[in-house]
Formats: structure tokens, C-alpha cells, sequence
């Protein structure tokens, strides 16, 4: 029996004025460009969330409880979808009510805190699991951090706090010679198991699909699961882990990306061994084969698979601490609305436009970042701190 | 008595003091009944606030000959352009990434405007990315001009203009002044471009007359150039007192004191003696902020070591400052600081007085020349400049004291002073 185990990732940050100015400080408390946010939000619903989620209720109800998938979504974007499109989010309940679609725990804010702060990361799960159960009536087993960042201390934590299955990056510095495609356990735990993605058949879909510079393009679903047929006697789990904005906003509709998750099901279901499985039924399946020891942090962005995406140069170091040593004096405020627009500014994109790896070259960097370079992006979010502080201490805070 | 006089910025397309000074020229010669005809590379089809007689080089329709000179030159350019197209007067990181990956492109007209998203990178100006064809074409306008213009001298404003100037004065056998607001030498210190360098040599050479901003700038002219000192009058710049702006019309947000940096992010300007200088401070003084305003080649370094610094809650960037806003964060400073490495004059430091505020300067600037009041230091000395700081920051009487003396000093220099002392120049040469 081999299982395919599909989770996608859904994220919107809620990103800031680009023009919000030295001048705006201790003047201008709105922080949001509520115009931008509402345009990408609903651009992305119409290309994306939408059809996709459509075509996913389509195929489950199809193959009758044989086709399932995993979602993680931000809290950020949940709330997104709640103010600028709740089209997006009722059809994302609908999907839960099939019984077919697990829904995964992430830190509310889409953060970095568990390197920051482990108080705030154990509140902000917390958030993400209250919102879930609320919207989707499912109490997550399953935890995934920010960006698939992950050590053996995070699996610790994540085992503390009851859940059952993590998700992680199967990078090559950790994995070794092994495969991703076993259920394994991280190090030092005993309840908690590890899902590794399968970078390389994940990204066929996710980054090589529309290249036609890539010898298998055009990939169809019969090529498609061919490969992952091939992997039957020598792996139990096919870990499938992709941004869902894959679908349409990635891999535009043109490139038949949609028609192949269409055909993909049927292809894959033709081999009698394989079949379709959430994190929290894997975990009921499987038994770990070994144990995984990952004592440096690792995440599934870039080439790297490491924070420097986040952290690293100046520009990030600077902003993410100063950012983080408010936590107290927020708090303190005891104002859900301060806390919640500081928690906002926790979101790990906003450092992820700072990053300076690629600036020189342009990248994929480039393609999501809404200013026109890193330091536009510092100084903009730095204005914004400083305007936060200046209202804690305006509050005697 | 009429000038046709060459600029390459004007108000509203300025980046600097260049501009303003122009500006300030043309009214003071206006005040002795000088007629000036001021010949600028382009004004974008807009109306300039200004009662002189613009020429937008842009918009002089040439003949068929002329256009077919043109033709043949640009040809002969198009070689060396693609030696020169990095060449700017002013680099931001911004520039250097679009002129690498944009080939020349010949329409001129395509300029620093087309960008659409904001960067605090950005910079202003009427410097395009072919800047040196710029230059030459700007040079076959000279000519032209020089055939039909009736004037009676020629004035041409820094090396960009030098060109037209010279190419004037060879048609119409008129008399050349070249005024010299900046050198290379102060924009680059020992790294000069050589091309840059040629020109500006050139053009002295070729001028009847010099005219620099200051004694400082003369010497440099002297010694790094080798014109003889006759050959240079000093002119210093003035201010225009009608932009004179009440305080009271801006309401400060933040309760800190704050100190001012305010001009090109460049290793000419010493934006990184600030930032060192504003560390120290900020060991000592807790309740004060800086702004460094402006943009340049330096300003992702200077971005990078404040971050480093990690005093990004005391420390900000504007990018660069248009209009109202710089108006605004004067008037919401508290001290002014100039820390020029080489600065010809240094206007800012008229302008910061003009809205109360009290200034520190560099030993190594012109205005120094007139202000001989106010706080100086080296540029180079952090640690007395720290401590200037610090002092002008908690003594308010102190502060209010160079405030007062300095605007006494001004008090007397006006553009018609100047203007007055350009028209001596000019008679010289014509009689």
C-alpha cells in the first residue's frame, strides 16, 4: 500500500503601505493597504482559491471518500477572506463538511515566533486552532510551522502540545541518503510523527510544470503518476507539500494545470495500491521507521532550505528583533486591536521582502515583493515600528 | 545687457543646490536689469513659475541640417555611449540596476520618471541614463543658439553645460563665463572620472572668466585644475528669504528633539560621519531622533550600517525630499548638521537658518566662508561633532544663540548682491 498525502499551503499577508513615511510617524496609525490586500485577494480568489476549490469539491465527490487533500491556512488569510471574499471561505467550509479534507494548525500570524518567542508562538497555535475548530469544526492533530522551518525543538514543543503529526522540509542535509517517502519521528520524541515532503515530485507540480525548458514538459498525469507509481515496494508515503496558489496563480490556467489535477486522481487510482490520505489518517496507518535528527533549523524556501530567507542580513536581524521586543509592552496594553496590529507586523513576509540574496539579480524574491527593494521594505516597516512604539508610549505603556 | 545662460537644473527639476542657485542668479541679474535667457535641457512641457525666458532644449526646433548634424553626431556617439551609459553625475543602487540591464536607448525622452512604485532609492533630477549623449546634444543646442540668440556674454553653470557654452562662445564670438558650483574633485575626492575631469578642464580653459562659490572651491580650481587664481572671481551664493516659512505651521508628532541630515546620500556629502556621529550621540542622549534625508549611491550602505547599529528606533530615512516636505522637515528639526566631506558652498545651511534652525557645518564647505559663526567642525572628527550635538541639543539658549548670530550674518547676503557682483564680471569682459 502506498499513500499520496497532499497538503497545500494558503497564505496572504496583510501587507503595508508602501508610502507610509518619517512624516507618518506618531500621526498615522493605519498601517494596511487595504486597497492593495483587497485586489490581490480577490485576484488570487478568481484565479485560484475559487476554481480550485471547486475542482478539489468536484473530484471528491467523484471518487466518493477515495480523493482527499490537507490545507493549512493562515489565520491572515482566513481573515482576509472573512473582510474581502467570504465566497473563498464558504467553499472552504464545504470542503471540510466532505469528511475528505483535513485541516492543518500553523501559528495564527503566519510567524517566526517559535525563534523569537515561545510564549507567543504557543498563543498564536492556539488562535489557529480556536479558528479552525470554529470554521471547520475539526480540532487539528496536525501542526505545521511557518514555512516548514523545523528542528528537533519544534517537534518537542509541538509534541507537548498534543499534537500528532508534524510537517517538514525532506531536505538532503537532514534526510541523508534516506528517502522522504516512510513516516519517520523526530528525535526525543515518542507520540509525535514526521511527515517529510518530497521536494522533488512536489516541485515537478509547483515549480517545473509550465517550464518548457524542462525535458518531461509537458507533464501529464499519466507521466505524473507513473513516477509516482515507480516509487511502490520502496516507500509507504508520498508526502505532496505545495503553496496552493500553485493552481491558477503560479501555474496560470492556461498552462493545464487544472485539467491534470483533473486526470490526476483517476491516474494514480488505476495502480490497486495506491490511494489518497490526510496527515491525521497517516498517522493512524503508519509506524515510524527510524527517527530523524534535525538539530539545525531548516524550512522549505529557496535553494538553501534554511532561514536566510527571513533572517540573516542587517536590514532582517534589525527589524525582527525590534519587532519581537515589543511583545511585552503590547501585551501589557491588554488592547486586542494593539496587539492584533502588532502581531500582524509578526508576519514572516514582511521580512522576506528585506531579504537581500537575490536583489542583485532579481528572483523569486522579485516576483513577490511588493517594493521596489529590500530597503524600501526596512525602512517602510521600520516607520511603522516606530509609529507602534510611539503610540505605547504615548499610553504610558 | 543679455545673457544667454546655460543650466541643467531649474525649479521645480532640481536635485540639490544647483538649481536653487541657478534660480537665485537670474533674479539677482534681473535686479540690475540683466536680461537673462536661461537654456535648460528639458522642462517636461511644463510652465516654470518664473518671469525669465526659458529656453527647453528639448523643444528647439532645429532644421533639417541641424537635425542631419545631429544624426551624424549621435552616430559618432553611439560608440562611445556604450562607454559612458553608467555615467551619472549622482548613482543610486536604483540607476545602476536599470542602466545595466536596459540597453542606450536613443529617445532621450525616456527619463527618470517612467518607474512607477516609489523607492526611497529614488532620485531627482534632470539626469537621464544616456547623461553623456545628453551632454553633447546639449552642446549642438549651444551651437545653435549661439547662432540666433542676441546676447552679449555667455554664462554656463557646472560641466554639464560647459559644452554649450563653449560651442556658443565659438559661433557667436561672445565672451564665456563658466561658474563652478561643484568639481569632480569634491564629488569623488581622488576617484574622479577622467571624462567628467576633461570636461570641466576644458571649459575652464576655454572661459574668459570663472566664477566659483567660494574661496574653498576657487583653491581647488586652482590647484587641482591649474587655472591661474586672476582668472577666478568668487561669487558666494545667497538665499532667497521669500521662502521664508513660519514654524508655527507644522505640528511636530514625535516629542524628541530632531536632528537633520538633508542632501545626497554620496561620499561628498559624508551622510556616514553622520550615522557614526548619531551612535555616539545616541549613548548619551536618549530623547532625540535623526533623519538622514535624501537618496544616493551610499544610501543602501548607509541603510544597512544603521541597521547593524540596531539604533533603528532613533534613526530614519526619508529617501528623497520634494517640495513641501522639505520644508516641512526642516521646520521640524532641531539641528541642522552638514558634514560635507568637500562642499563647494552648501546652501541647506541658509535654508535650515531661514526656519530657525541652528546648524552645524564642515570646516571643509564654502558657506563656512560666510557663516563664520556658526558651529564647525572637521568633517572627519566624529567624536567633537558628537559632542556639538549634544551640547546644541540640551542647550536651548546656546542653540537659539547660533541661530541668532548666524541669521545676522545672512541677514546681508541676497541674490541681489550676488547678482550685482556677476554683472561686475560680466562688465569686465565686455568692455
Amino acid at each position: 500500500m502506498v499513500s499520496l498525502c497532499f497538503y497545500f499551503q494558503v497564505h496572504q499577508p496583510f501587507r503595508l503601505r508602501k508610502n507610509y513615511s518619517f512624516f507618518d510617524i506618531g500621526t498615522n496609525h493605519l498601517y494596511e493597504d487595504d486597497a492593495e490586500n483587497r485586489a490581490i485577494c480577490n485576484k488570487v480568489a478568481e484565479k485560484c482559491y475559487i476554481p480550485m476549490n471547486t475542482l478539489l469539491l468536484e473530484l471528491i465527490e467523484r471518487y466518493q471518500g477515495k480523493f482527499k487533500v490537507s490545507f493549512s491556512i493562515s489565520g491572515c488569510a482566513l481573515d482576509q477572506f472573512e473582510k474581502y471574499n467570504p465566497k473563498v471561505l464558504e467553499l472552504f467550509q464545504k470542503l471540510a463538511k466532505t469528511g475528505c479534507v483535513e485541516f492543518i494548525n500553523e501559528t495564527y500570524y503566519h510567524s517566526l515566533s517559535f525563534i523569537f518567542s515561545k510564549d507567543e508562538f504557543k498563543q498564536q497555535a492556539l488562535l489557529h486552532r480556536n479558528r479552525v475548530r470554529e470554521l471547520f469544526n475539526q480540532t487539528p492533530a496536525t501542526f505545521r510551522n511557518t514555512e516548514l522551518i523545523y528542528n528537533n525543538d519544534v517537534a518537542r514543543l509541538v509534541e507537548e502540545l498534543g499534537y500528532r503529526t508534524i510537517l517538514a522540509e525532506g531536505a538532503d542535509q537532514v534526510l541523508g541518503w534516506r528517502t522522504p517517502n516512510f513516516m519517520y519521528q523526530p528525535v526525543g520524541c515518542y507520540k509525535l510523527n514526521l511527515l517529510m515532503k518530497n521536494y522533488k515530485l512536489s516541485d515537478d507540480i509547483a515549480f517545473r510544470f509550465s517550464n518548457r525548458g524542462w525535458e518531461q514538459w509537458p507533464l501529464s498525469a499519466e507521466k505524473y503518476a507513473s513516477w509516482l507509481h515507480s516509487i511502490s515496494g520502496n516507500g509507504e508515503l508520498i508526502n505532496l507539500f505545495m503553496d496552493y496558489e500553485t493552481f491558477g496563480e503560479h501555474q496560470w490556467a492556461d498552462t493545464g494545470i487544472f485539467n491534470f489535477m483533473r486526470a490526476l486522481p483517476a491516474a494514480v487510482l488505476k495502480h490497486p495500491d495506491y490511494h489518497f490520505i490526510t496527515p491525521r489518517e497517516a498517522h493512524l496507518h503508519y509506524t515510524p521507521v527510524s527517527k530523524i535528527d534535525c538539530p539545525h533549523f531548516m524550512s522549505w524556501a529557496d535553494v538553501e532550505r534554511d532561514l536566510t530567507a527571513w533572517l540573516g542580513n542587517p536590514l532582517q536581524n534589525s527589524a525582527i528583533e525590534m519587532a519581537y521586543s515589543l511583545e511585552k509592552r503590547v501585551k501589557k496594553s491588554k488592547d486586542p486591536d494593539l496587539v492584533n496590529v502588532w502581531r500582524k507586523l509578526l508576519t514572516s513576509d514582511h521580512f522576506y521582502y528585506m531579504c537581500t540574496k537575490w536583489f542583485s539579480d532579481g528572483d523569486v524574491h522579485k516576483y513577490f515583493n511588493p517594493y521596489e527593494s529590500p530597503y524600501d521594505a526596512y525602512v517602510v516597516y521600520m516607520n511603522i515600528l516606530n509609529d507602534l512604539m510611539e503610540t505605547l508610549k504615548q499610553r504610558g505603556i | 545687457m543679455n545673457v544667454l545662460m546655460f543650466g541643467w537644473e531649474f525649479p521645480p527639476f532640481i536635485s540639490g543646490g544647483l538649481g536653487t542657485a541657478c534660480h537665485g542668479i537670474t533674479v539677482g541679474l534681473k535686479h540690475h536689469n540683466v536680461q537673462v535667457t536661461f537654456v535648460l535641457p528639458t522642462k517636461r512641457k511644463q510652465a516654470l513659475d518664473t518671469d525669465i525666458r526659458v529656453i527647453a532644449a528639448d523643444e528647439v526646433l532645429l532644421s533639417d541640417n541641424f537635425e542631419r548634424m545631429l544624426d551624424k553626431l549621435s552616430r559618432k556617439l553611439s560608440v562611445q555611449e556604450k562607454r559612458f551609459f553608467t555615467l551619472s553625475p549622482y548613482h543610486t543602487a536604483v540607476h545602476y540596476s536599470r542602466e545595466v540591464f536596459q540597453t542606450v536607448d536613443k529617445t532621450r525622452q525616456i527619463l527618470v520618471e517612467q518607474r512607477q512604485r516609489y523607492s526611497v532609492l529614488d532620485f531627482s533630477g534632470n539626469y537621464g541614463k544616456d547623461l553623456h549623449a545628453e551632454v553633447a546634444r546639449f552642446g549642438i543646442i549651444g551651437e545653435f543658439l549661439g547662432i540666433t540668440e542676441e546676447f552679449d556674454v555667455i554664462h554656463a553653470h557646472d560641466w554639464l553645460t560647459y559644452l554649450a557654452g563653449i560651442n556658443a562662445k565659438k559661433m557667436s564670438g561672445k565672451p564665456l563665463v563658466v561658474h563652478v558650483h561643484a568639481t569632480e574633485y569634491d564629488r569623488s575626492g581622488d576617484w574622479m572620472n577622467m571624462d567628467v575631469y576633461n570636461i570641466e578642464k576644458y571649459g575652464m580653459d576655454m572661459a574668459d572668466k570663472i566664477i566659483a562659490v567660494s574661496y574653498y572651491t576657487k583653491n581647488i580650481i586652482v590647484n587641482r585644475y591649474g587655472i591661474h587664481p586672476d582668472k577666478i572671481e568668487v561669487v558666494h551664493n545667497a538665499v532667497d528669504k521669500q521662502r521664508e516659512t513660519e514654524r508655527w505651521g507644522i505640528k511636530k508628532a514625535l516629542n524628541e528633539k530632531i536632528v537633520l541630515f538633508l542632501g545626497r546620500v554620496t561620499m561628498q556629502k559624508g551622510p556616514d560621519y553622520f550615522l557614526e556621529t548619531a551612535y555616539r550621540v545616541l549613548k548619551q542622549v536618549k530623547n532625540v531622533r535623526f533623519v538622514m534625508a535624501g537618496s544616493g549611491d551610499m544610501l543602501t550602505k548607509m541603510i544597512s550600517r544603521m541597521a547593524s547599529l540596531k539604533i533603528a528606533d532613533k534613526f530614519h530615512f526619508t529617501g528623497f525630499l520634494k517640495g513641501v516636505d522639505v520644508e516641512k522637515m526642516y521646520a521640524m528639526s532641531d539641528l541642522y548638521v552638514m558634514p560635507s566631506v568637500s562642499e563647494p558652498f552648501g546652501l541647506t545651511a541658509f535654508e535650515a537658518l531661514l526656519f530657525d534652525v541652528p546648524i552645524i557645518i564642515s570646516r571643509q564647505s564654502g558657506v563656512s566662508e560666510v557663516l563664520k559663526d556658526a558651529v564647525m567642525v572637521d568633517f572627519w572628527d566624529v567624536d567633537k561633532l558628537a559632542d556639538r550635538i549634544v551640547q546644541l541639543l540640551t542647550n536651548e539658549p546656546l542653540a537659539r544663540q547660533v541661530v541668532e548670530r548666524c541669521k545676522a550674518q545672512i541677514q546681508y547676503i541676497e541674490w541681489e548682491t550676488a547678482g550685482y557682483r556677476i554683472k561686475q564680471v560680466y562688465e569686465s569682459l565686455i568692455s
